[in-house]
């Protein structure tokens, strides 16, 4: 579904590569955890995947269902089932949660030559998608992350990816911040939504979530690259030793190449 | 696409209402002196009293110096260069369509303000003002029917003369300020709406303004009177030709509440803005004040600014009558070199008044927004509230926000709240949306409704979708 091969990335008009040449695949069915120390090119790789204008690929190449996204505008990437659950999600004061559903939801089923649904079958479809994450319909007439806790931002990325059913999602530390039973909630959500057509890729710090999902591959990233792959008995192992045996490891050679 | 072409693509969007008319004109010397406006008078034929109140205001305007505290600059206006009247040939006498030439005709049709009132928004009643001169009322039968007087001034001068002479300057005398005093001498036209008491006006009112003549200036005045227990809503358009040079557009208007009564004026505001260089585009100096007389009574102003070169305007209340309401909400967008100093004043005096502000500034390009905002609480006005919030988003790096509020209470039982934010339509925003598959357009579009929807809502229903279309149109390619 997804192939990354030897990605490159910098800031726009700045000369520090920050990713290094990253190759990931990605098949559908598929969870995907990617671990790693701050400042490692975790939420770098969510972005640039995305589509994020203030980053620009140098190298390298993004392969979405066969197809070259990496000149793609990130509304493009949206349209063809990718997806972006937020660190920080972005507060627009103004706009309803219902009304950027909506928006969203019929833009890209106009682009996929799918049905649109009028408000009345949409709104049907929103409760019943609630449900995926245990919210409130009150939630729907708030503003866009306008005022919400650091909890309901999160759990409201997931609900987005819930009523969008991307192909595939990114989720940039979707867990942090949560308290143990707002995590619960969250990763059930995920666990809901996953499934055998779609894949997801979860960036997190902690191990802890992946008590909750159970991942089929676990990814470490260290200096904008991956170093190290393996089944989800990785997570434990680094819960384990930290960082730091795998950072000597790699350091043998000078920089992670 | 950087954030900055995108919103210089947008912001090039072609100004639609920028044609002019061939029409034409009666003769009439240019230039301002006490036989200008004797001239003025004589061809409206106006009774004497009112060539008096033109002199008087005239003689005052001479002593005045032209103000120059504002947020803006600008080349002063030659006021000998200015044609004060301009008046099209045919104008109807009888207040028949088939008089109205059909080239000002044709002109509504395309500025989407048919005169013919089968055409017209159901239950809008419109007065046309061309140049200097109402060309044509809609539906005055049927609001005669119910009691309420909607004509030209000019009309009201002549047939209502006791009203006009009663309050017109009651609320902006003559000498109120340097434009309001050179308004007050040289006025041409604008609508007079009269509502009796215990009466619920049965449509909306409308006045559509039109600059045609590029030499002209445009000084109207309007006079709305509610009395006990009435209620009126007026809502007032204005478009202007594409013109190299600046032209003047310096009007009064006067809001009366009495008893229990409440006026909603709203204000689309479409002139012209210049070019990028800031060539062109209108001068909108305009004086609006309103009087809550009556206990009671409430006063809302509601303005959507997008277009003119320079504006200078603060519609204001005077909250007189116990419990009375001022309200004013506002959404000025700012592009290119447009320059925005705008705002309201709210002078409470009566007991338990209670004032409401919001305004939203949005510039854009290389304009200048300012909120000039004034809040004053007299001794006797025990009691008294006002709550005011001003934001200003900044789209792109080259554009400003001002904020100068002034606050003056001088009773301790007052209760004063003000907020203000500053926000930038931001890459992340955009991009977030984007990443939920909206297009940059819509999202833009999105986040600047969002901005002013508190606003917006505020606009009679029958012009929201103008209102929202226009928004879009003014900052289309402004942001991404």
């Amino acid at each position: 579904m997804l192939e990354i091969k030897n990605l490159h990335a910098s800031v726009e008009g700045e000369d520090e590569q920050i990713l290094k040449g990253v190759n990931l695949t990605i098949n559908k069915g598929e969870i995907h955890a990617i671990m790693g120390p701050n400042g490692s090119g975790k939420s770098t790789l969510a972005k640039v995947v995305s589509g994020h204008p203030e980053y620009e690929v140098t190298e390298g190449e993004i392969l979405f269902e066969g197809e070259d996204v990496t000149e793609l505008d990130a509304d493009e990437r949206a349209h063809l089932g990718m997806f972006l659950a937020f660190q920080y999600p972005i507060e627009v004061p103004g706009i309803t949660n219902r009304t950027l559903l909506r928006e969203s939801y019929n833009t890209i089923a106009r682009e996929n030559d799918r049905e649109e649904l009028d408000p009345l079958e949409f709104d049907d479809y929103l409760k019943e998608r609630l449900e995926v994450i245990d919210m409130k319909d009150e939630f729907l007439e708030r503003s866009i992350n306008t005022g919400f806790s650091g909890g309901e931002k999160k759990k409201n990325e997931v609900f987005q990816m819930a009523v969008l059913n991307p192909k595939l999602a990114f989720m940039d530390e979707t867990d942090s911040g949560l308290d143990i039973d707002a995590l619960k909630i969250v990763s059930d959500g995920i666990n809901k939504i996953a499934g055998p057509e779609n894949a997801i890729v979860l960036i997190t710090h902690y191990q802890r979530l992946l008590n909750y999902i159970t991942p089929d591959y676990v990814h470490v990233m260290m200096n904008g690259k991956i170093v190290k792959s393996a089944g989800k008995e990785l997570a434990l192992e680094l819960e384990d030793q930290g960082y730091e045996q795998l950072e000597k490891e790699f350091s043998v050679n000078g920089e992670a190449q | 696409m950087s954030e900055t072409q995108a919103l210089e693509s947008m912001i090039g969007e072609e100004y639609k209402y920028g044609f002019s008319t061939d029409v034409e004109y009666e003769d009439f010397p240019t230039g301002l002196n006490e036989d200008i406006i004797r001239e003025l008078s004589a061809r409206k034929e106006e009774p004497e009293w009112m060539l008096e109140f033109r002199l008087k205001a005239f003689r005052a305007w001479q002593e005045m110096e032209e103000p120059d505290w504002f947020n803006a600059t600008y080349e002063k206006p030659d006021f000998e260069n200015i044609q004060y009247y301009s008046a099209p040939k045919n104008k109807p006498k009888l207040d028949s369509l088939d008089d109205v030439d059909p080239k000002i005709k044709e002109t509504y049709d395309k500025l989407g303000i048919p005169l013919e009132e089968q055409k017209q928004l159901a239950g809008v009643a419109v007065d046309a003002v061309f140049d200097s001169v109402s060309v044509f009322t809609s539906f005055k039968e049927k609001l005669a029917e119910a009691g309420v007087i909607f004509c030209s001034i000019s009309e009201a001068i002549q047939n209502h003369p006791e009203l006009v002479k009663k309050y017109m300057g009651s609320v902006v005398p003559a000498r109120d300020n340097f434009y309001a005093a050179l308004n007050s001498a040289v006025f041409s036209d604008g609508s007079f709406c009269y509502v009796p008491k215990d009466t619920v006006c049965p449509m909306e009112l409308s006045t559509y303004f039109r600059i045609n003549n590029m030499n002209s200036g445009q000084f109207e005045r309007t006079l709305i009177i509610a009395e006990d227990n009435s209620h009126v809503s007026y809502l007032e358009g204005c478009t202007a030709p594409m013109y190299d040079e600046h032209q003047l557009h310096a009007a009064v208007v006067e809001l009366v509440a009495m008893d229990d009564a409440e006026i909603k004026y709203s204000t689309i505001q479409n002139w012209y803005s210049g070019d990028e260089e800031g060539k062109g585009g209108i001068y909108n100096f305009v004086t609006k004040r309103g009087a809550c007389r009556g206990k009671n009574s409430k006063i809302s102003w509601t303005q959507l600014e997008t277009g003119s070169a320079v504006t200078l305007k603060y519609p204001s209340v005077i909250l007189q009558g116990d419990n009375s309401i001022g309200e004013f909400y506002s959404v000025a967008v700012t592009n290119k070199k447009q320059q925005a100093d705008t705002g309201t004043k709210m002078i409470h005096i009566g007991k338990n008044t209670k004032s409401t502000i919001i305004s939203k500034g949005i510039s854009a390009g290389r304009s200048n927004n300012s909120y000039r905002g004034e809040v004053k609480i007299n001794k006797g006005a025990d009691g008294a509230r006002n709550y005011s919030v001003c934001d200003s988003m900044l789209i792109g790096q080259e554009c400003g926000a001002h904020t100068f509020p002034y606050i003056e209470s001088k009773n301790p039982t007052a209760s004063v709240e003000h907020e203000a934010s500053t926000s930038r339509v931001g890459e992340e925003q955009i991009f977030y949306l984007m990443q939920r598959g909206i297009s940059e357009q819509d999202a833009i579009s999105m986040i600047i409704n969002g901005f002013v929807k508190e606003v917006l809502k505020e606009l009679p229903l029958e012009f929201a979708t103008e209102a929202n279309a226009l928004l879009d149109v003014k900052l289309e390619g402004s942001v991404g």
